[in-house]
């Protein structure tokens, strides 16, 4: 009995001195709220950028910034999994097409950009506003374009997808033309500037531009583009095939295979080979071709416990052109920020790509996109791969109609 | 046993270390040291979980961290201080998983329901507050008198302040055109304390100061602590009703706790809900919703014929090659045994993503070499993509099998095939009458894991085929080579799509019990195959 007694005493003695080690080192007790912190998520390209507009906050305010690193792919759900328990974090990096699902889980504040929104993009503005309400700080915009090969076929755009074959059946190319589209998974983000040329976008907008819950895709404008796609699918000209994968893609492209492809500015490092040249996309179906334009940008917490704090960060700080210019240099995407935009426009392929992207339409952020792009995508790769062109599209806005409504 | 020895063991076996200790040894500091180690963790665990209201991993921290006490300070429990540790980790990592999946099954956790009915009332409040169109930024200084916090701002060159309750009022004219500087009767909070205090700043951000006697007018607020604009809300939470009433048209959304949705009359819902649990609805759903019960089954049969089949070729191929190769008259066996484990030393993502591009129609090494350049699409054709997933498979798993049979057949009594062989057996009598039985003893075990790995095998599936293609009516999403396991990934949404957290722990709640029904069963059958020994 002795000796168990001095073993409880023993043990607590130690244990009270590892606590006293353990608590010095973490700082002071968190309930005095004597210093005030924010937390801000953000994935590996931009914490460098982000560092540096934080040292200056902090020296200037007082207040500690803790960034966290993440995958970038993970920021969405631990998001919106996290901030209902308090444990999220104030600020989060994430991209437009989050907006819906963050809106309806209720996890996302609203942020007023005061005079401040005359600097940034309109379609960025624009991207990230839901229902009529700002909910990010924007800072990059990111599209797809035509990109093609200027020894084979010169630097002129093609004035159609039709002029577009012609021209590069006449290169002598293996394949005038490559896209991809993820094996059997289908790719509906890369082909719909086809699909808008028909005049058939995934939702139909109101005359303020935001999109409703309407599929647009039916009706004769989707059924055309439906049999453009079974036309050049392997039942017809073979054009587009569901053997392209975004690496085969980029090694058809990059090796001279085909002269023609459409990529986002992520892809140009694969073409190192090719002297590049960036064009709008052609049009296919009649009308003017308008590729998704996604915008990345920074979100505020609902319940984030330093509001003030988090808004003049996210407004006086990140919201500069001095941050926005080091958010270009960490991680280079056509910023949101107009003056930059336009300066970096000198580099003629970024050029490319703002043009590509004034003639695109921001993707969709209302939630019901996200259960868009498996129907889309499968449909598309089905038709592709020779099935009933309309009956096959049909069913599938059939079907999508049905989940959306349920 | 002589009774003296006996008596011996017996005072031995009652004997706990504790009692046998004489002063201080290593072991006692070891011990000591690592118990502190614990009890701090363990306190610190406490602390927090009291800092952040965690009742429950409260509770059971307490209890976790006085039973080790318990059981490291006394002399009874001497088993459990070998068990104790694995207990704690499989209550920490598998029954604690089992049971939260369990309790998401009966929520409608998902899409637009991912927090509480507060926060879900904040979130509309939030969305249906906007600035005020044309509302300047006016320069704002947050003012107290008494404990109570104002807003003063400069309009024009008058000077006003107001709190929450009386609204904003004119008090003289201001100096200059920044932010007041002084405002009679009430103390300026600097702006630098403001940002600094977490809680003052939680009450600014939600003061409201009604600029008029009008509640329509809207009120002013700071987003930032240095600047005022006039905000409306066209919403007004009735906590006592619990309905949220549009001020402009007049609806009222009434809380639909079995839902966890804000609904008005005319069917309208506001866009953000709650959790609420939802009883067995998600497993109705997966049997009875036309949209999810046919691909259901379907996936669900296959999944069945992808263990099953996996499993069993590659089991047989492996055998076979075990047989060949442990024959002595094999030259170089050992060079040879060591080339066939070479697809076990592979990651198994990695082979399965090199395959999707083998099997490509058209630059796809299979059609190239094997098939004089046919364009088959392998993975386009269900079937053929189904027999491509399991040839991947038996490539990266036969090697297992080869080793694990490998091993067995030379633990095999050889003078037992050899007495066989003096009786006039023939080799395949000898194979199916004494080896196979005999190999079953060790290897079925493994079979039955491997059966419920495979079950479960999501990396090939994602990697492979990702589920492809697609069901023709493509209702769910889900496609004729997806698992059980990949279709409830699909499900979850959480690689984009929409979620529905509920649904899916529902699916791998029916996929949990299948595979222990199967595994036990399996089991009780191997029993009986050790009665041969």
């Amino acid at each position: 009995m002795r000796t168990k007694l001095l073993g409880l005493g023993a043990v607590a003695a130690a244990s009270a001195l590892v606590l006293a080690g353990c608590t010095s080192t973490t700082g002071d007790d968190p309930g005095t709220g004597s210093e005030a912190e924010l937390v801000i998520w953000t994935d590996a390209e931009r914490e460098e950028a982000i560092t540096a507009a934080a040292a200056k906050f902090t020296e200037e305010t007082g207040a500690k910034v803790t960034l966290v690193q993440k995958n970038f792919e993970d920021l969405r759900a631990d998001f919106i999994a996290q901030v209902p328990t308090g444990e999220g974090p104030d600020i989060t990096v994430g991209a437009h097409d989050w907006l819906g699902a963050l809106v309806t889980a209720g996890v996302v504040d609203t942020i007023d950009l005061g005079d401040n929104a005359s600097n940034f993009e309109a379609v960025a503005l624009e991207a990230m506003t839901y229902d009529g309400q700002l909910y990010a700080l924007p800072y990059s915009l990111e599209t797809i374009a035509l990109i093609q090969n200027a020894d084979l076929v010169g630097t002129e755009a093609p004035s159609s997808w039709d002029d577009m074959i012609a021209r590069g059946q006449a290169a002598g190319t293996e394949r005038p033309f490559v896209i991809n589209t993820n094996g059997e998974t289908g790719d509906g983000y890369t082909m719909y500037g086809f699909q808008t040329s028909f005049g058939a976008p995934v939702f139909v907008q109101d005359e303020s531009g935001s999109y409703t819950s309407e599929v647009g895709m039916g009706g004769a404008a989707g059924e055309a583009f439906a049999q453009w796609l079974a036309a050049n699918g392997s039942a017809g000209t073979g054009i587009l095939s569901t053997t392209i994968d975004y690496d085969t893609n980029n090694e058809l492209f990059n090796s001279g295979k085909a002269p023609y492809t459409i990529q986002g500015p992520w892809a140009i490092s694969a073409f190192p080979d090719v002297n590049v040249v960036v064009n709008p996309i052609p049009s296919a179906g009649g009308q003017e071709a308008s590729p998704f334009v996604g915008v990345q940008g920074f979100y505020l917490s609902s319940q984030s416990k330093s509001k003030l704090l988090a808004q003049e960060f996210l407004v006086n700080y990140l919201g500069t052109e001095e941050a926005q210019r080091a958010l270009y240099e960490a991680d280079p995407r056509i910023p949101a920020w107009s003056t930059l935009a336009e300066e970096v426009s000198s580099d003629p392929i970024i050029a490319g790509f703002v043009a590509s992207s004034q003639s695109g339409v921001p993707m969709p952020s209302i939630p019901e996109m996200g259960s868009v792009w498996d129907f889309w995508n499968a449909a598309e790769s089905q038709i592709i791969s020779g099935a009933d062109p309309v009956s096959t599209w049909n069913t599938m806005i059939e079907n999508l109609t049905a989940a959306l409504a349920g | 046993m002589p009774a003296d020895t006996a008596r011996r063991s017996k005072r031995i076996s009652q004997e706990s270390h504790a009692q046998r200790w004489r002063g201080i040894g290593w072991g006692f500091l070891v011990k000591l040291a690592l118990m502190a180690l614990v009890n701090a963790f363990g306190l610190a665990v406490i602390v927090s979980a009291i800092g952040t209201e965690s009742w429950i991993i409260l509770g059971v921290s307490i209890v976790l961290l006085a039973a080790a006490d318990i059981i490291y300070f006394t002399r009874r429990a001497l088993p459990l201080k070998y068990l104790y540790p694995g207990l704690v980790f499989l209550l920490a990592f598998q029954v604690f998983t089992l049971g939260y999946t369990g309790y998401v099954a009966f929520t409608n956790y998902g899409t637009g329901h991912a927090g509480s009915m507060q926060q879900a009332v904040d979130a509309a409040l939030i969305q249906s507050e906007r600035r005020v169109e044309n509302s300047p930024s006016y320069p704002l200084t947050v003012v107290e008198r008494g404990g109570e916090l104002g807003f003063a701002i400069v309009d024009d060159g008058t000077l006003r302040v107001g709190g929450p309750d009386d609204g904003l009022a004119d008090a003289g004219s201001a100096s200059g055109f920044g932010a007041p500087t002084e405002v009679p009767g009430w103390t300026l909070v600097p702006k630098g304390t403001l940002l600094t205090d977490p809680e003052l700043q939680q009450r600014v951000a939600e003061l409201r100061v009604p600029i008029s006697d009008d509640p329509n007018d809207g009120s002013l607020r700071t987003r930032d602590g240095s600047s005022a604009a006039v905000y409306r809300s066209n919403l007004v939470w009735d906590e006592q009703a619990q309905t949220i009433t549009d001020v402009d048209t007049g609806l009222v959304y009434e809380a639909d706790h079995s839902r966890g949705l804000f609904v008005a009359p005319d069917g309208s819902r506001l866009l953000t809900g709650w959790i609420v649990g939802v009883g067995f609805d998600n497993y109705v759903r997966a049997f009875t919703d036309p949209a999810l019960a046919g691909p259901l089954l379907q996936v669900t049969g296959w999944t069945f014929a992808f263990a099953v089949l996996t499993v069993f070729t590659s089991f047989a191929l492996g055998l076979f090659l075990a047989i060949v190769y442990n024959d002595p008259r094999v030259r170089a066996r050992r060079v040879l045994r060591t080339l066939f484990i070479l697809p076990y030393a592979f990651p198994a993502f990695m082979s399965a993503l090199l395959f999707r591009g083998m099997f490509n129609a058209e630059f796809g090494i299979v059609n190239d070499l094997f098939f004089f350049g046919a364009d088959i699409n392998w993975l386009g054709d269900p079937w053929l993509a189904r027999f491509a997933v399991l040839w991947v498979n038996l490539w990266l798993s036969f090697p297992y099998w080869f080793l694990v049979c490998l091993g067995a057949l030379q633990s095999l009594p050889g003078e037992t095939i050899e007495a066989a062989t003096i009786d006039g057996a023939g080799r395949w009598r000898r194979f199916r009458s004494i080896m196979l039985p005999l190999l079953l003893v060790s290897t079925a075990p493994l079979a039955i894991s491997s059966f419920a790995f495979n079950f479960n095998n999501f990396t090939i599936i994602y990697m492979l085929t990702n589920g492809g293609p697609a069901f023709d009516a493509n209702t769910a999403r889900l496609g004729a080579t997806d698992l059980l396991i990949s279709a409830i990934y699909k499900i979850s949404g959480v690689a984009g799509g929409t979620a529905d957290y509920g649904l899916a722990s529902a699916l791998s709640i029916i996929v949990f019990i299948v595979i222990g029904a199967v595994s036990a069963l399996a089991f009780r059958q191997t029993r009986k195959l050790e009665e041969i020994q």
